[in-house]
C-alpha cells in the first residue's frame, strides 16, 4: 500500500530451497533446539528460550501482515492476549490440556483476524493502524470485565504435575512446545513468502491499484493474511498462563507487546522470513539479559533506542544490510 | 462485420456535484486501435477507470466481449482480458523487472505464470536484458515498457493505454508507438488515451472526441481532427 510506513526492500535472491525441504530443515532445527536445550537442563534457560521463542513467533506473525502485505498492526496486544485467554477460558470450560489449548487459541485468532479484516481492511495507512490500535483496547475492557477469566484480578493456571515424556520438568515441556510453535510459524511465513500468495502480497503492498489491474484479488489475500497472522500471534500467548502461571490484562495487554511486534521485524527486515528471527533474538534476548542484569522497566528503553539506531541507519532491517552489500 | 469488444452504453460518473462523465456511448470493435482524445478534465481517465472497475460508474453499463461488467471488480476484469496502464507508471517497487511482470500471470491466470512465460512477455518490450533489475534502476520509457509487460502478460483482449507517451522523447514515443503496433498486430483492441497528437493520429484507425464528460466525435482521425467543435475544445473559439 502506497501509505504503508515501511519502506519495500529489493526482493530476495533466486530461490533455492524448495518448500518441503525447509519445512525437513525446520523440523530437524526443532530438533536439535530442543536437546540443546534439554542439555542445559536449567529452568531458567528453559524460562529465557520460551520468552525468546513466543517473540519469535509473535513477530513473524506480524510480519505476514505488516511485512508482507504492507499493513501496519498495532493491535498486536489484542492476538496475544487473546491466545492467552483463550488458553484460559477453554482451559477452565473443557478442562483441556495445553495443546488443545494452543490450537483453539489458533482459531480464535484466526477468527479474531478475520473478523478485523472485514471491519478494516478497506482502511489504509494509519488509518488501518488506528483501527488496530482501537481493537486492543476494546478486547482489554472486555477482558477486564469478564470475571469468568480472572477480570482485572487476572487468573492463575496450575501447571499440571504430570510431565509428558521425555522431559523432566514442565518448563522444558513448555520450552520444547515452544520451539515447535517457532519453527512452524517461521516454516510458515516462509512457505507465504515464496509463493504465488506471497507475490500477490508484495504486489498489493507497493500498490494496490496496480495489484488490482494485475488481476490479484487484493481484499481475498488481505483477509488471509490478516487471518493468518491472527492465528499465528494468538498462538504466540496461548502458552502465556502457563509460562507465568498467571495472567492478567495489564501484562497480557501490556505494551511490549505491540510495540515488540512491530520493532522486531523492522529491525531484522520486514521483507524476508528471516527478519523478524534475527529482530526477535536480538531484541528478546537484550531485553531478558536486561531483565536480570537492570530491570525489567529497561526493555522499552531498549527497543526504543535499537529501533531509532535502525530507523536511522538501516531502514531495510539487519536483512537488508546484508543484501546490500552482496 | 468484426465483433464488438466492447460497449459503453450511456456511461456516466459524478463526483459530488460535477457530471465526469455523461451519457457516453462508444462501441470498439476486435482488433481495432481507437484513439480517444480530449483536453485535460475531459473524462477520459475517469472513463479508464470506470472501465477498468477501479471507481463505480453512476450511470449505464459496459459490455465486455458479450458480457455486463456491472459488479465486477478489477482483477476479475483483468481475468477477463481487460488490461489497463496507468498515466504514471505504478511499478511494485519491491519487486524485481520479472517478479513485476510474474504477477499478472500468476494471478489472471490466462497463461502458466512460468520463468519462460514471463521472459517472453519481457522481450517482447525489450526488457529481457533487465529482467532481474530494480523498477528504480529503469529509466522512464523503460518502466513504460514495463507496465506494458505488466499489461501484456494478462494476454488482454483489449488494452487501454492511458498517455502511455507522456513525457517521453520523440524516440521514445516512436518505441512505445512500435510495441503498442506489435501488440495490436498479434490481435490485441486497443483503446489509446494520449495527449501526443502525432501518436494518436499515427496510431488510431478511429478517433473519438470527450469534451467535459460528452462525447462530441467519433470517427476517421482525419475528418474527427478537423471538426469545428473539436478544434473549438483543444482551441477555444
Amino acid at each position: 500500500m502506497s501509505e504503508a510506513a515501511i519502506p519495500a526492500l529489493p526482493a530476495a535472491a533466486p530461490r533455492r530451497m524448495g518448500h518441503g525441504a525447509f519445512w525437513l530443515a525446520s523440523a530437524a532445527v526443532a530438533l536439535l533446539l530442543v536437546l540443546a536445550l534439554r542439555g542445559f537442563g536449567n529452568e531458567y534457560a528453559y524460562f529465557a528460550a520460551t520468552f525468546v521463542l513466543q517473540y519469535v513467533v509473535l513477530a513473524t506473525a506480524w510480519n505476514i501482515l505488516g511485512g508482507y502485505a504492507g499493513y501496519v498492526n498495532f493491535g498486536a496486544a489484542a492476538f496475544f492476549a487473546a491466545g492467552a485467554y483463550a488458553t484460559v477460558a477453554f482451559g477452565k470450560a473443557l478442562g483441556l490440556g495445553l495443546l488443545p489449548c494452543i490450537a483453539l487459541a489458533a482459531a480464535t485468532g484466526g477468527l479474531m483476524g478475520f473478523a478485523t479484516g472485514i471491519l478494516t481492511l478497506r482502511l489504509r495507512g494509519a488509518y488501518f493502524a488506528i483501527a488496530t490500535l482501537c481493537l486492543s483496547v476494546v478486547l482489554q475492557t472486555i477482558v477486564v470485565n469478564w470475571s469468568y477469566v480472572g477480570g482485572s484480578r487476572g487468573a492463575y493456571v496450575i501447571r499440571p504435575r504430570e510431565v509428558p515424556w521425555p522431559f523432566d520438568t514442565y518448563g522444558g515441556y513448555l520450552c520444547a512446545v515452544m520451539v515447535v510453535l517457532a519453527v512452524a510459524s517461521v516454516a510458515i511465513a516462509r512457505t507465504i513468502e515464496r509463493s504465488r500468495l506471497g507475490l500477490g502480497l508484495a504486489a498489493l503492498r507497493d500498490d494496490e491499484a496496480a495489484a488490482e489491474a494485475a488481476g490479484v484479488p487484493t481484499l481475498r489475500l488481505k483477509l488471509v493474511a490478516t487471518t493468518v497472522s491472527g492465528a499465528l500471534m494468538a498462538t504466540a500467548g496461548a502458552p502465556l498462563p502457563y509460562l507465568n502461571s498467571y495472567v492478567e490484562p495489564n501484562s497480557a495487554f501490556g505494551l511490549a507487546y505491540a510495540v515488540n511486534a512491530i520493532a522486531m521485524p523492522l529491525i531484522g527486515g520486514t521483507s524476508s522470513w528471516a527478519g523478524p528471527v534475527i529482530g526477535a533474538v536480538l531484541l528478546a534476548s537484550l531485553q531478558q539479559a536486561a531483565t536480570v542484569t537492570i530491570s525489567s522497566a529497561a526493555n522499552l528503553l531498549i527497543v526504543g533506542a535499537v529501533l531509532v539506531v535502525f530507523v536511522c541507519a538501516a531502514p531495510h532491517g539487519i536483512v537488508g544490510l546484508f543484501r546490500g552489500r552482496r | 462485420m468484426t465483433e464488438v469488444v466492447l460497449r459503453a452504453e450511456g456511461v456516466g460518473k459524478r463526483f459530488g456535484g460535477f457530471a465526469a462523465l455523461s451519457g457516453l456511448e462508444l462501441e470498439v470493435r476486435a482488433g481495432e486501435r481507437l484513439g480517444l482524445i480530449g483536453p485535460n478534465g475531459s473524462g477520459k481517465s475517469t472513463f479508464t477507470n470506470c472501465l477498468a472497475g477501479a471507481f463505480p460508474s453512476h450511470d449505464g453499463a459496459f459490455t465486455f466481449k458479450g458480457e455486463g461488467l456491472a459488479g465486477l471488480k478489477s482483477h476479475e476484469r483483468a481475468r477477463r482480458g481487460l488490461a489497463r496502464t496507468f498515466q504514471l507508471p505504478r511499478p511494485f517497487r519491491g519487486l524485481s523487472v520479472i517478479d513485476n511482470v510474474r504477477v499478472p500471470l500468476a494471478y489472471a491466470g490466462r497463461d502458466a505464470a512460468t520463468e519462460e512465460r514471463a521472459m517472453e512477455c519481457l522481450d517482447s518490450v525489450e526488457l529481457a536484458g533487465k529482467a532481474n533489475r530494480m523498477p528504480k534502476e529503469l529509466t522512464q520509457v523503460e518502466l513504460r515498457r514495463l507496465e506494458l509487460a505488466r499489461a501484456t502478460a494478462l494476454r488482454p483482449d483489449l488494452l487501454i493505454a492511458d498517455e502511455a507517451m507522456a513525457g517521453l522523447s520523440h524516440a521514445e514515443v516512436d518505441q512505445i508507438l512500435g510495441l503498442l503496433f506489435r501488440l495490436n498486430a498479434a490481435g490485441t483492441t486497443i483503446i489509446m488515451i494520449e495527449h501526443v497528437m502525432r501518436a494518436v493520429t499515427e496510431f488510431s484507425q478511429r478517433l473519438a472526441v470527450l469534451v467535459a464528460g460528452r462525447k462530441v466525435a467519433d470517427g476517421d482521425p482525419r475528418t474527427v481532427l478537423s471538426m469545428p467543435e473539436v478544434e473549438e475544445a483543444y482551441l477555444g473559439r
